[in-house]
């Protein structure tokens, strides 16, 4: 589902933010992907979405390889994956139930089928109750569930999470988490990039483990690696 | 395209500029002013043109034939005069109607003076074809190539005038193309700007559609939309304007300046508008339309 094939991404300023990487995740797969400030994460993220070309190196997702991939069909190979940010990115102006459509919406959905995904995945992150709500009235689980279900409306093949807990608290983050597991059992890949130690422990998933732009660890039910 | 997605984006165009409303206004403000401007050069132009043809199509050259000239001499000359694609009109002046003409325009009791010289016509040598040009600015190939005839003695023509038309309108037509250039450009400017600004205010909105998986078309196409309505509504304005105070104003001027109706007749207003509606619309809509284009392109590269 998500291969990288020898990538080295290197900045324009000269900075390597990842050098010779290898990973395979495979459909259906549950990945943490772990490392401190500077390892890497980001740009890897940025490169699963196409934000950013590598500058070495092949990338495969969901069946289109990016360096070859036609212009027009990027939004395609985006509209397989749902991504999930650490700071929501929920649009202030809208209620829940719109911030939700808005996904559907601009990848053309027929408005018929949007009455009915929309209710269905705010019943799912169990929001039904609050579709009238704009995000300000939310707590921050709230929100990054709104932002989960946004991220499933499409019925994405992959969901990418960045740091999803970073702005919660133990209790709302395992919540998240534990909605991740059951979208995962339905089929759907996950990958969450995080420093959240405590869950990366108790989940017992698969940690590819990033240092200074290189994976130096990948384990099937892995740990956090503590770096220090 | 789907339906839905069409009034999809419609409905984000219009509220772009509602969530924009000031800058929008004063793009709106912007094009009406320009367009105002350019309906009224636009008026003045047409309404200078037409005299101006009124004018050409007056000024008549004579070409005189040599003393006792056989009539088929006269009716070859008029043939290579009539074969030339820039010839207006030509008609025949014989003896009798010059004289005629003459005594018309030259005494105070016609009559009398044609009576005085009974059947003796001073002008007896002085039949003419007058000809009249489509364009008045070809009037020295035309002098030039008349004088080149066999039997023509004498070419007459006003060449001052002939000249001064000409200068003054293209002269008029520059100045009046370099004014709507100038117009149209500060239009532009302003829409780019009215678009950059609600490109700013929705950056995450943009930002998140883009990572949904939104094409291209689906990002940008609001915001053209936004840059067509801006267009519409700052033509369709000034036209309905123009063309509600242009009789109002022909009426006023014809009221105080009566002199001008005996040498200048005004275009309708029905005759200005059939052109002047399609051109208004086709430059507000298309100001809109290329601002915002090139405005998207700039900012929305997905």
């Amino acid at each position: 589902m998500i291969e990288l094939e020898n990538v080295t991404m290197t900045y324009p300023g000269g900075m390597t933010a990842l050098k010779d990487v290898n990973i395979n995740i495979e459909k259906g797969e549950f990945v943490f992907i772990v490392g401190s400030s500077g390892s890497g994460k980001t740009t890897l993220i940025k490169l699963l979405l196409k934000e950013l070309d590598p500058t070495k190196g092949d990338i495969r997702v969901a069946g289109y390889n990016y360096r070859t991939i036609k212009k027009r069909n990027v939004p395609k190979v985006r509209r397989r994956i749902g991504v999930v940010f650490q700071n929501f990115r929920l649009l202030k102006d809208r209620t829940i139930y719109e911030n939700v459509a808005f996904a559907q919406r601009v990848v053309q959905t027929p408005a018929r089928y949007i009455r009915r995904r929309v209710p269905a995945m705010l019943t799912l992150v169990g929001l039904a109750d609050k579709y009238k709500s704009y995000p300000k009235e939310l707590s921050g689980g709230e929100q990054q569930r709104v932002a989960m279900a946004r991220a499933l409306v499409n019925n994405p093949d992959i969901i990418l999470a960045d740091e999803p807990t970073g702005n919660l608290d133990p209790k709302n983050s395992l919540d998240i988490m534990n909605l991740l597991d059951d979208i995962n059992k339905r089929g759907t890949t996950v990958v969450v990039v995080t420093h959240n130690k405590d869950i990366v422990n108790e989940m017992k998933k698969r940690v590819i483990t990033l240092k200074k732009g290189v994976v130096i660890s990948d384990e099937k039910e892995g740990g956090y690696i503590d770096e220090d | 395209m789907k339906i839905s997605t069409f009034f999809y984006i419609l409905k984000q165009g219009f509220s772009n500029i509602r969530r924009n409303i000031l800058f929008s206004l004063a793009s709106i403000g912007t094009i009406i002013s320009c367009l105002f401007l350019f309906g009224i050069v636009y008026a003045v132009i047409v309404n200078f043109q037409s005299g101006m043809k009124d004018l050409e199509n007056n000024i008549t050259i004579s070409v005189f034939f040599e003393k006792d000239i056989p009539q088929e001499t006269v009716t070859l000359i008029g043939e290579q005069i009539r074969v030339l694609d820039y010839v207006n009109t030509m008609d025949y002046i014989s003896p009798e109607q010059a004289w005629e003409n003459f005594c018309e325009n030259k005494y105070d009791d016609p009559e009398a003076a044609k009576a005085a010289f009974g059947d003796d016509n001073p002008l007896k040598d002085s039949a003419s074809y007058e000809v009249t040009l489509k364009d008045i600015s070809r009037q020295p190939e035309f002098v030039a190539f008349a004088s080149g005839l066999e039997g023509v003695r004498k070419v007459r023509s006003s060449e001052v005038t002939a000249d001064g038309i000409a200068t003054l309108s293209s002269l008029v037509g520059y100045a009046s193309i370099g004014i709507v250039i100038i117009l149209m450009l500060v239009s532009i400017f302003l829409i780019s700007n009215t678009i950059t600004i609600g490109i700013t205010v929705r950056k995450e909105e943009i930002s998140i559609m883009k990572l949904i998986g939104a094409t291209n078309f689906f990002v940008r196409a609001p915001f053209i939309i936004e840059g067509i309505i801006i267009g519409t509504v700052g033509s369709v304005i000034p036209l309905v304007l123009l063309y509600e105070m242009y009789d109002r104003i022909m009426n006023y001027v014809i009221g105080r300046f009566t002199v001008i109706t005996s040498v200048f007749a005004f275009v309708s207003q029905e005759d200005l508008f059939r052109t002047m509606i399609p051109a208004g619309l086709i430059l507000g809509i298309g100001v809109g339309l290329f601002g915002s284009l090139v405005t998207t392109r700039k900012h929305l590269k997905v």
